[in-house]
């Protein structure tokens, strides 16, 4: 099979043009060996499938990593798994020509046949660029298409020209830009010697390739090849690069001034730009949007904004949820017979699922914002606002994204980390984004707050203890971030901090259907974790909580419910007395099931920080999702509570609950500890997968775990301690 | 000793001469289009100083002041 392959440099628009041409018919995978999506899309033309493979958006064919490198592979056709390539459609940004240019020129070396799409004319005109596009593609002897692709304007022609690629109508282009004789005679000769050493490289290798080689001084090319050819090659490629330098500079140097000269010539016969420039409308939204003053209260109060979205305004809707859900779940039990299957049913299945679909809203919101804002081209003036203070922590601006997006979840926000280009910039922020505050920790926040964190109110009011307590918690995972991120820049990811270098695009109107599109696969993922997942867990720790459901049990208790059935005669005594009983046989085969005995055996473990055995249990049992302690403590004080009375809330049954001797089990104290515990430990399965997944080893997420629980241990018995100093215990 | 592209001041523009030193920083900024003989304009710092954004070959580009001393203005 054939494909097409889409190509163009970074906030071209390219997504736009692959919607606008495919339509919903598209896929997305993973290339073998690295973390770039593969997206596979099918498009109908005069009745016939083409198939169109994106590339991922890159600036030059030149790669330091081997991620930059799939684009290369795949237009040489040496990528495993990957379409053969017919002919290359290159989407150009109209409004910004000579720096897409410049990559166009390297496209043309690949001797494929090209279709150049003009994308953003209608910004190219508001801005009086003047483009004689067909002047430009006798030029370049290419079909050039001027396009809008957002408005789907120029779609129909960009097909047909399209359809001639597909058919194989097309001759590539012998357009090339000149580069000096000395450099094209070292070529020849590094051709050759490659030639010579076919046998150790297994392969040929193409002019292309051989040229990035020659260029790329410490590239990914140059030491995929000498791994193969051993490093006594290097003197070779030395003296080659030598002979090759005809101006001063380096080779990269040269091929930068060969490559726009080569543009500028191009764009002064073909375009004509204004005589004066204006200050765009981008520019002048810019003056505010990252200004000293004005940029730094609009970002301060965007964040502010989102949050109050996030914890204010979804609250009706997961009331709504978690009302529909409980419902469902007393429909279900209604029809069943008392026993283990209604139980599995009620305290499991839906207390269980139906905990962790109340957060859908907010990570819908969430994803919704960072989805505009990264649309609209926010996102890279946030990253050059916070690279100073990320710098600090040895991070840099571009893992503002990703920090971000883990305060939703931090498997986006590990996702999102494909865009830092250097190693060690991404795995460090990898390792600390679990500490964010996701939303799966505010449930355990929300709920041990309202329960127990007393609602004083400072400063006439405005400040409340609660609402302290709370960002406290979230603040405690960023300001422990910093110094981790630090020690693991200075030991782990020890080297040169990486340079900065970022495109700030023209701001643009978000598109609905590119937001929507990552907002609904965020969701999606999220459902389809607590249908697997979370459901899975929260069967396990039912099971474990509900059996062996000793017999001997039963049969106690039914004699002693006889014997009182005999004895008293009051019908309203006997109820109570019998609801009583009932509430303690509950508590009975808690306490003696698989769980109960699991968790009292490592009671001694958790004490020193104020837990008894059912807190412990449940944290343990949340090791695979943070979010189940709350599923988790709900299975564990209902099944030891009296099921027959209104069914109280989970925070009034845990203000309730009490040690054997009776005393409150929830202080203020514990309620800290047990808060701070969940903020800094690692507690999601699904994050370390992921992280093994980006990261390709094991070692990242066992080294993850590690320091995080520890450094969740010794922070809550210090906050525990710390509280119970001070009187709160 | 020619002034380096981190000591133009805001709205200044100068022309690059050359980029010290060789390395893979040099190389993505000379692909950026930060080669000798483009035009860059030096739009604003950032709210903490650092980094900067420039404009070179008609679109907006940021980088770090440490950056921006390795690009010599012709004077």
């Amino acid at each position: 099979m054939k494909s097409i392959a889409l190509v163009g440099n970074p906030n071209v628009g390219k997504t736009a043009v692959f919607n606008a041409l495919t339509g919903l018919n598209q896929s997305t995978g993973n290339y073998p060996g690295v973390t770039i999506d593969r997206k596979h899309g099918k498009m109908q033309l005069e009745g016939s499938t083409v198939h169109i493979v994106d590339l991922p958006g890159v600036y030059s064919l030149a790669a330091h990593a081997p991620d930059e490198m799939i684009a290369v592979d795949v237009l040489l056709d040496q990528q495993r798994g990957e379409d053969e390539v017919y002919g290359l459609l290159v989407v150009v940004d109209a409004s910004n020509l000579e720096r897409n240019f410049y990559f166009v020129s390297q496209l043309l070396e690949f001797g494929k046949p090209l279709v150049i799409a003009l994308n953003m004319m209608d910004i190219a005109t508001r801005r009086e660029i003047q483009i004689d596009v067909t002047l430009m593609s006798q030029l370049l002897q290419v079909p050039v298409v001027p396009i809008c692709a957002h408005k789907a304007v120029g779609i129909s022609e960009l097909k047909s020209a399209l359809g001639q690629l597909a058919r194989e109508e097309l001759q590539p282009s012998p357009v090339r830009a000149t580069f000096p004789p000395e450099q094209e005679q070292a070529l020849d000769e590094l051709q050759e010697l490659l030639l010579n050493r076919k046998g150790m490289l297994g392969r040929n290798i193409p002019r292309l390739e051989a040229f990035r080689l020659l260029v790329d001084e410490g590239g990914y090319v140059e030491k995929r090849i000498l791994k193969k050819v051993g490093r006594g090659f290097l003197d070779e490629l030395n003296r080659l690069r030598q002979q090759a330098r005809t101006m001063g500079g380096n080779l990269a140097a040269q091929e930068a001034r060969v490559r726009y000269g080569w543009v500028r010539g191009l764009l002064e016969l073909a375009v004509q730009f204004p005589a004066e420039r204006k200050r765009t409308r981008s520019e002048r939204l810019d003056n505010y949007l990252t200004h000293r003053v004005y940029g730094t209260l609009f970002f301060v109060g965007m964040m502010a904004v989102l949050f109050q979205c996030i914890f204010t305004w979804s609250v009706p809707v997961m009331e709504l949820i978690e009302e529909t859900i409980g419902g469902l779940g007393e429909m279900f039990g209604a029809g069943m017979r008392e026993g283990a299957l209604r139980s599995l049913v009620v305290d499991g299945i839906f207390a269980g699922v139906g905990s962790v679909l109340i957060f859908l809203p907010q990570i819908l919101i969430l994803s919704f914002f960072i989805a505009v804002l990264e649309d609209f081209g926010y996102m890279a003036r946030a990253a050059f606002l916070m690279d100073k203070l990320l710098g600090w922590c040895g991070l840099s601006g571009q893992s503002f994204l990703p920090m971000l997006s883990s305060f939703a979840c931090a498997i986006p926000g590990i996702l999102a980390t494909r865009t830092i280009r250097d190693r060690r910039d991404r795995f460090t922020t990898i390792l600390v984004a679990p500490l964010m505050s996701c939303s799966a920790r505010l449930p355990v926040y929300t709920i041990l707050i309202a329960a127990f964190v007393p609602s004083e109110r400072y400063l006439g009011g405005i400040l409340g203890l609660q609402g302290l307590t709370l960002f406290m918690m979230y603040g405690l995972g960023v300001v422990v971030a910093v110094p981790v991120a630090w020690l693991l820049r200075k030991t782990l990811f020890r080297g040169e901090k990486p340079p900065f270098i970022l495109e700030i695009p023209s701001y643009k109107y978000p598109q609905a259907r590119i937001v929507l599109k990552k907002v609904y696969r965020e969701g999606r993922e999220f459902i389809v974790r607590a249908g697997t997942l979370i459901l899975a867990v929260t069967i396990v720790v039912w099971a474990l909580a509900y059996f062996p459901r000793s017999a001997d049990i039963g049969y106690e208790f039914e004699v002693q419910r006889l014997s009182l059935n005999q004895t008293i005669q009051n019908p309203d005594l006997l109820e109570a007395q019998l609801n009583q009983l009932d509430f303690e046989e509950s508590a009975a085969y808690l306490r003696e099931s698989y769980l109960g005995l699991a968790g009292r055996w490592v009671e001694p473990v958790f004490a020193p920080l104020g837990w008894d055995w059912r807190i412990a249990t449940a944290t343990i049992a949340s090791f695979p999702a943070r979010e189940i302690i709350v599923a988790t403590l709900g299975t564990l004080f209902h099944l030891g509570q009296n099921v027959d009375e209104d069914s109280t809330s989970l925070i009034e049954t845990l203000q309730q609950a009490t040690h054997p001797d009776g005393t409150p089990l929830f202080t203020f104290a514990v309620a800290l500890s047990v808060m701070v515990f969940f903020a800094l430990c690692c507690q999601c399965g699904a994050t370390l997968a992921t992280m093994k997944r980006e990261t390709r080893q094991w070692r990242w997420p066992i080294i993850t775990f590690v320091y995080m629980t520890v450094l969740a241990y010794i922070a809550a018995f210090l906050m525990y301690n710390a509280a119970v100093m001070v009187g709160w215990g | 000793m020619s002034r380096t592209l981190d000591q133009l001041r805001v709205n200044e523009s100068g022309v690059v001469a050359t980029l010290r030193g060789t390395g893979t920083i040099q190389q993505r900024l000379m692909e950026m289009g930060v080669s000798d003989g483009a035009t860059v304009e030096v739009l604003r710092f950032a709210p903490l100083g650092d980094p900067m954004e420039i404009r070179v070959r008609g679109f907006h580009l940021s980088l770090r002041k440490s950056e921006a001393a390795l690009v010599e203005i012709q004077s």
